[in-house]
């Protein structure tokens, strides 16, 4: 058993778990170099192994209309997730969109490193906050190209009724 | 450090499922399996194997204090199963012969509406083909079938008989001993000593 208190566990500490899901959440768009390359850099021998196989399963989205409709089911959708654990306790998990393995593993590693606080800084620095730009810098491009197409209406005034 | 369950789980637990059905199909068939497990001390391997199967996130499971922390992680881990906070509330039980005694009727029992809401109770410990034989009768059993089980309370077979009363309620059991383990479902009809 891990003798280690992971982060997001502490009773009341809602800051970590708020910082933690940031971290996941990021994990969770990043392609695989963009993590991979750091942790060769940084933690070459972190030695996860993992606690479960990397598997790949469909879960159910949900939605409501206007975001306080009734709920229904929107679809599936395929998930892949990974949970590792470091020789020092810390657990890793990760749940991607897709069926990439290695990349699920890969962020599954970086979370468990996050867990330390000496390797929080780096993280930010080499994978988070690069990972933060691009996902940014693709919802701007989008954004933009979106408006360039924008078309607004408007109503011509119209004539008198009587007339 | 945690310890690993199924390598495969998909395959591995469905070959699991098979043979449990088939044992429970058949009272009194000992089969081999979680052979391949290694899980934290003192589970034994086919409790283990029953357990990681049969439990889910939706069936809360009640594990005898006996077993300690570890045991308790690891399967609430691997299998997503919440901790029942008593036998009565529980779909699974697990308990160790020796070390705990076993009493049918701490369990949930089901309901009239819903019978299959009792618990199954994996009971390892029984050092299957050793010990006092039980003889059982009833569906799935062509004429009597002999089943020899250690460390059983003296009681049992009256408490079987008490939880045979109720049917179609009772409990069911997965008689466990090492990687081996045989089932009794509520249907049998048990008779013989274990004193």
């Amino acid at each position: 058993m891990s003798t280690a208190v992971p982060v997001a566990q502490r009773a009341g500490d809602d800051e970590a778990i708020a910082a933690r899901k940031r971290a996941m959440a990021l994990l969770a768009r990043a392609l695989a170099p963009e993590m991979a390359e750091p942790i060769e850099r940084f933690w070459p021998r972190h030695a996860a192994r993992d606690l479960k196989p990397v598997e790949t399963g469909l879960v159910m989205l949900r939605g409501r209309i206007g975001g306080d409709g009734a709920p229904f089911n929107v679809g599936e959708a395929t998930v892949t997730r990974a949970i590792v654990e470091l020789p020092s306790g810390e657990r890793g998990y990760a749940h991607i969109l897709g069926r990439d393995a290695a990349r699920a593993r890969l962020a599954a590693i970086v979370d468990a490193l996050w867990q330390r606080p000496e390797a929080r800084a780096d993280i930010e620095e080499a994978i988070l906050a690069p990972v933060a730009a691009r996902i940014a810098a693709e919802k701007a491009k989008s954004r933009a190209e979106t408006a360039a197409t924008r078309v607004d209406f408007f109503t011509l005034v119209r004539g008198e009724d009587d007339a | 450090m945690t310890a690993l369950a199924f390598a495969d789980p998909v395959f591995e637990s469905q070959a699991v499922f098979r043979r449990i059905m088939r044992a429970m199909a058949a009272p009194g068939t000992i089969l081999v399996c979680g052979q391949t497990l290694a899980p934290p001390a003192p589970l034994e391997p086919a409790a283990a194997a029953a357990l990681l199967t049969l439990a889910d996130f939706e069936s809360p499971l009640w594990i005898a204090p006996s077993f300690g922390s570890a045991v308790a992680a690891y399967l609430t881990f691997h299998t997503g199963a919440p901790c029942a906070p008593s036998p009565d509330k529980a779909a699974f039980g697990l308990i160790d012969l020796a070390s705990d005694g076993l009493r049918l009727d701490r369990f949930a029992q089901g309901s009239a509406e819903y019978p299959d809401r009792s618990t199954t109770i994996v009971a390892q410990g029984a050092a299957l083909s050793e010990g006092p034989a039980l003889r059982l009768a009833g569906p799935g059993v062509h004429g009597e079938a002999e089943l020899r089980a250690a460390s059983l309370p003296h009681d049992f077979v009256e408490q079987w008989a008490a939880n045979r009363r109720g049917f179609p309620l009772g409990v069911d059991v997965i008689l466990a001993a090492g990687a081996k383990l045989a089932c009794l479902p509520r249907s049998v009809v048990i008779s013989g000593e274990t004193r």
